[in-house]
């Protein structure tokens, strides 16, 4: 259990180094599916099927493939500059440092979830519902008016994507 | 802090959401393409998604997982498809007018 935690953990920060590391934008965009691929495993690993599928389905699959598709229409070479400048390095590396010592601070002086194991989950699976059951029995009933507010605004950011990606702009 | 023990801890996943985040922080301000700033605001999406799905899970009702949790994570999902979709429809844009998608090129809003 604990072994796999930690493969497709390292799995998903390796690619997400990967893709800050990488000059050219298409491997980036490979190491980030390598990376929703890690987490992913993680959903499921949490028990969260259906979430653990849609994150490959819509993350991995359709927004990445999106990117894909974007790079090679708009053919963007790698980046001017053959290394990234010391200072932007300098000044990232302090951010990216910087807040991940404050989560651990918090975490270590919280001390949330520090002890316990995983509950145990009885009702999921074998005798009881799936996960997918309880998840939409949810969306349908308490949460019925977020869910229309959400199809609307994918109807919305449809038709302003035809609007922006037409020809003439004016 | 991070106990090798074999019980596996909400706070194993919450570092490894905290390292992602800081990765697309990091990746924020150190790239210069456009895409890739755009990817590195995904993954950031991600790392608090893998927070919410722990906490999900590690707080039960009855013997279920709590799962508003998942259900907020859903319109997460949704909602980031519908902002790649508007952002990438802006980049290509951008690049019809400007021939580039390098930040620091596009500066007009500086001044």
């Amino acid at each position: 259990m604990i072994f796999f935690f930690y493969l497709f953990a390292a799995l998903a920060i390796c690619g997400g180094l990967g893709v800050i590391a990488y000059k050219n934008p298409v491997t980036s965009a490979f190491s980030m599916i390598v990376s929703f691929l890690g987490l992913a495993a993680l959903f499921i690993q949490l028990d969260a099927y259906l979430v653990g599928i849609l994150q490959i389905l819509v993350y991995a699959g359709a927004i990445m493939v999106l990117f894909i598709f974007i790079i090679m229409l708009l053919d963007i070479k790698e980046e001017e500059e053959k290394t990234f400048s010391a200072g932007r390095i300098f000044s990232a590396s302090i951010a990216g440092i910087g807040f991940l010592a404050l989560v651990t601070l918090v975490l270590v002086r919280s001390g949330v979830g520090h002890k316990e194991a995983l509950p145990e989950v009885a009702g999921l699976g074998g005798a009881g519902k799936s996960d997918t059951h309880h998840i939409g029995e949810l969306l349908f009933s308490h949460y019925w008016f977020p869910i229309q507010i959400v199809g609307v605004l994918l109807l919305v950011a449809t038709v302003g994507v035809v609007v922006l990606s037409r020809k003439q702009l004016r | 802090m991070f106990s090798l023990d074999t019980t596996l801890t909400l706070q194993h996943f919450l570092y490894v959401s905290g390292a992602l985040f800081a990765i697309g922080l990091a990746g924020v301000m150190v790239r210069r393409n456009l895409i890739v700033i755009f990817m590195c605001l995904e993954l950031m999406l991600s790392a608090a998604n893998l927070t919410l799905v722990a906490f999900s899970r590690y707080r039960t009702e009855g013997d279920l997982p709590d799962y508003d949790g998942q259900v907020l994570l859903f319109f997460i999902i949704t909602v980031a498809a519908a902002e790649v979709a508007v952002g990438l429809a802006i980049i290509v844009a951008l690049f019809r007018s400007r021939e580039t998608t390098d930040v620091s090129q596009i500066t007009e809003l500086k001044h």
